[in-house]
């Protein structure tokens, strides 16, 4: 690894408190990250240690309560709400455990969403959306409303939609959760050749270790925390 | 114009709810249409009422009537260019539904008084020349399939029937039509000196006159006079611009203009209603989509802007198609021309109403958009994990 470069993402510090009612509940506690470039990145932990918190931090969803999120030398933390929605738009893929797909569009119009934002002309966007359907395996499947598609297809249209405007960062909150084993495990295979062959940055959280087990390296968020080791 | 697709498809997830949304604005509409041409069958006459005309009746009521003589006396006074005078028959044809305003006149010098009413050279001839001729309106006539030289018996509730016949009798010598989109078209005028030797009572006595001045600013000075020549006689007058007589002739009716102003806005709050619901009710089902499009990068403007462009894709084009609907109908044929002479949508209802289509829809669109601007995106999200 080339060490005189930044990472690609770094975070430091990062607190993240919510207010509940009167309570003040301190999710994240200062903690400190390094994802270089060209990593596939497991996040684990319990359920409700704020692994979803720190994935939306890094998304750019949600700023931190304090610290500094900085991606490809942008801090994050610092944009305005408008720069922060043009920034998403060019810099973050995010893949959602419930797909999160627009039941009223084909996967080909859900997959164009992104782009609708670039600047490109309508030809250019069919080929880039073609091009994203080809590389997770559904061209056959291009003008499918979401309801008729299995749950394994629809995440391979959520990855499309994810990866069609060749985001910075790949961000997957639990892909596999709500897919059988089998499907599970051709989503992990896609990520991991978006990784190995085309050099994607991957950030997935996950329950599985059947999941981390493809990523090439595992963090593990206890209270406010990251640690290398899981937590006996 | 990309983002069109996706403001559809919104609109796509509840098409029924859609659907019933859309028809209601469309009725709403038609209705609108619908009441704005009443408001103006009922001002016609008051918009297109001569300037330079005034109207003499009877003091007391237009049902009662004039000496004949007052023709010559009020075309005496200075200011007075000519005077006409007209008589209401209440001619029925066949059938009491199948009723039109009907009246006796002198042909040359009611013609004269209204060039609104366009006749031919020729068939002006033909009426000065037939004693029983009578000239009817375009759209009368067409109610009834009248050509030239059909010979029309109608009926008078107030005169009876003529010495020695059943029924009067006149033979269609002309069809006029109007000078502009709002003229009456509807009237049936006959020869007032065939009438006179028929009738049997009244004889020499007439319903109002017509008179025409000079100089429109005089008005208020010679009608005056006019009533002042019949002070203190059995037959006092009452003299007013003709607006104003078709004005009293509306008032008599309601005041049709703030009735359904009245209507129109408790329609149009309901509208409101129902549409800023269905806006409503679609955004709140749709949180997590909404943050999804802002996760991908859309900024809250731009779904403000989504949100509002699905209102207006209902109600805007909602209300218009209505206007176009009811433009479609009123345009095809007028429901009750006993009723209402002049029917039509005229173009200020039109504007008037697109400009409400959009007004609505983006009212009924506002608060939805702005809670869907507003929205959080991580919280959004969370919504459906
Ligand atoms: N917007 C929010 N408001 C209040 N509490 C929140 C909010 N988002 C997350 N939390 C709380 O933060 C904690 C971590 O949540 P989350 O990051 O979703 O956990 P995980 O993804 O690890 O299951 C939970 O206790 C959750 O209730
Ligand atoms: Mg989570």
């Amino acid at each position: 690894m080339n060490t005189d470069r930044p990472p690609l993402v770094r975070i430091s510090g990062v607190t993240k408190n919510f207010k509940r009612g009167s309570e003040e509940v301190h999710v994240l506690a200062g903690l400190d990250l390094d994802v270089p470039e060209a990593e596939f990145l497991a996040l684990m932990g319990p359920s409700g240690s704020g692994k979803s918190t720190l994935l939306n931090l890094i998304g750019g969803l949600d700023r931190p309560t304090r610290g500094s999120v900085q991606i490809g030398g942008d801090r994050v933390d610092e944009l305005s709400d408008r720069q922060l929605a043009a920034w998403r738009a060019r810099h973050i893929g995010f893949v959602f455990q419930f797909y999160n797909l627009l039941p009223a569009l084909t996967a080909e119009r859900n997959i164009e969403l992104p782009l609708l934002l670039t600047g490109l002309n309508k030809a250019r966007r069919k080929q880039q959306v073609a091009a994203a359907l080809e590389a997770v395996g559904l061209a056959h499947r291009a003008r499918h409303f979401p309801r008729t598609l299995s749950g394994g297809e629809q995440q391979r249209v959520g990855i499309a939609r994810a990866i069609v405007t060749d985001p910075t960062v790949l961000l997957c909150d639990e892909p596999t959760g709500d897919l059988d084993r089998k499907s599970g495990d051709e989503i992990l295979a896609l990520l991991q050749s978006l990784n190995q062959r085309h050099g994607k940055t991957i950030i997935m959280v996950t329950h599985d270790p059947h999941a981390s087990a493809r990523a090439s390296r595992t963090v593990y968020l206890d209270k406010g925390q990251l640690s290398n080791t899981p937590v006996a | 114009m990309k983002y069109l697709p996706l403001a559809l498809a919104g609109l796509r997830r509840r098409k029924l709810r859609t659907a019933l949304t859309f028809l209601s604005v469309l009725v709403a509409f038609v209705l609108f249409a619908f009441l704005g041409a009443i408001k103006q069958a009922f001002l016609a006459g008051v918009e297109l009422a001569g300037q330079d005309r005034l109207i003499t009746r009877h003091k007391v009521s237009l049902i009662q009537t004039l000496p004949e003589s007052y023709k010559a006396r009020i075309a005496n006074i200075p200011g007075v260019g000519a005077v006409c005078h007209f008589t209401w028959f209440g001619g029925i044809y066949q059938d009491p539904k199948n009723f039109f305003a009907t009246m006796p006149v002198e042909p040359e010098a009611f013609l004269d008084m209204f060039p609104e009413y366009v006749v031919k050279e020729g068939e002006r001839k033909a009426w000065l020349a037939t004693r029983t001729g009578a000239i009817v309106g375009r759209s009368t006539a067409e109610r009834f399939q009248w050509k030239i030289g059909d010979r029309v018996p109608l009926q008078s509730p107030i005169w009876g029937q003529p010495a020695g016949a059943a029924q009067w009798e006149f033979e269609i010598v002309g069809i006029y039509d109007g000078a502009k989109k709002g003229t009456d078209t509807t009237g049936f005028y006959f020869r007032y000196d065939y009438f006179e030797e028929a009738r049997q009572r009244e004889k020499g006595q007439v319903g109002w006159y017509s008179v025409r001045i000079s100089d429109p600013n005089e008005a208020a000075r010679i009608a005056e006079k006019v009533d002042a020549e019949f002070a203190n006689s059995p037959y006092e007058t009452k003299t007013e611009p003709e607006g104003a007589f078709a004005a009293g002739f509306a008032q008599q009716v309601g005041d049709i203009a703030t009735i359904v102003m009245a209507v129109v806005g408790a329609v149009f709050f309901t509208i409101l209603l129902v549409s800023g619901n269905t806006m409503a009710q679609s955004v709140r089902e749709r949180v997590t989509e909404l943050g999804v499009l802002k996760a991908l990068g859309f900024t809250n403007g731009l779904v403000l802007v989504l949100v509002l462009v699905e209102s207006c894709l209902v109600v805007t084009l909602g209300g218009l198609a209505g206007l176009g609907l009811a433009w479609l109908i009123i345009t095809a044929g007028n429901p009750v021309p006993s009723l209402l002479p002049v029917f039509y949508l005229p173009n200020t209802t039109l504007v008037t109403g697109a400009a409400m289509a959009l007004a609505l829809g983006i009212a009924a669109g506002a608060l939805p958009a702005v809670q869907a601007m507003r929205l959080h995106i991580a919280v959004a999200l969370r919504k459906g994990g």
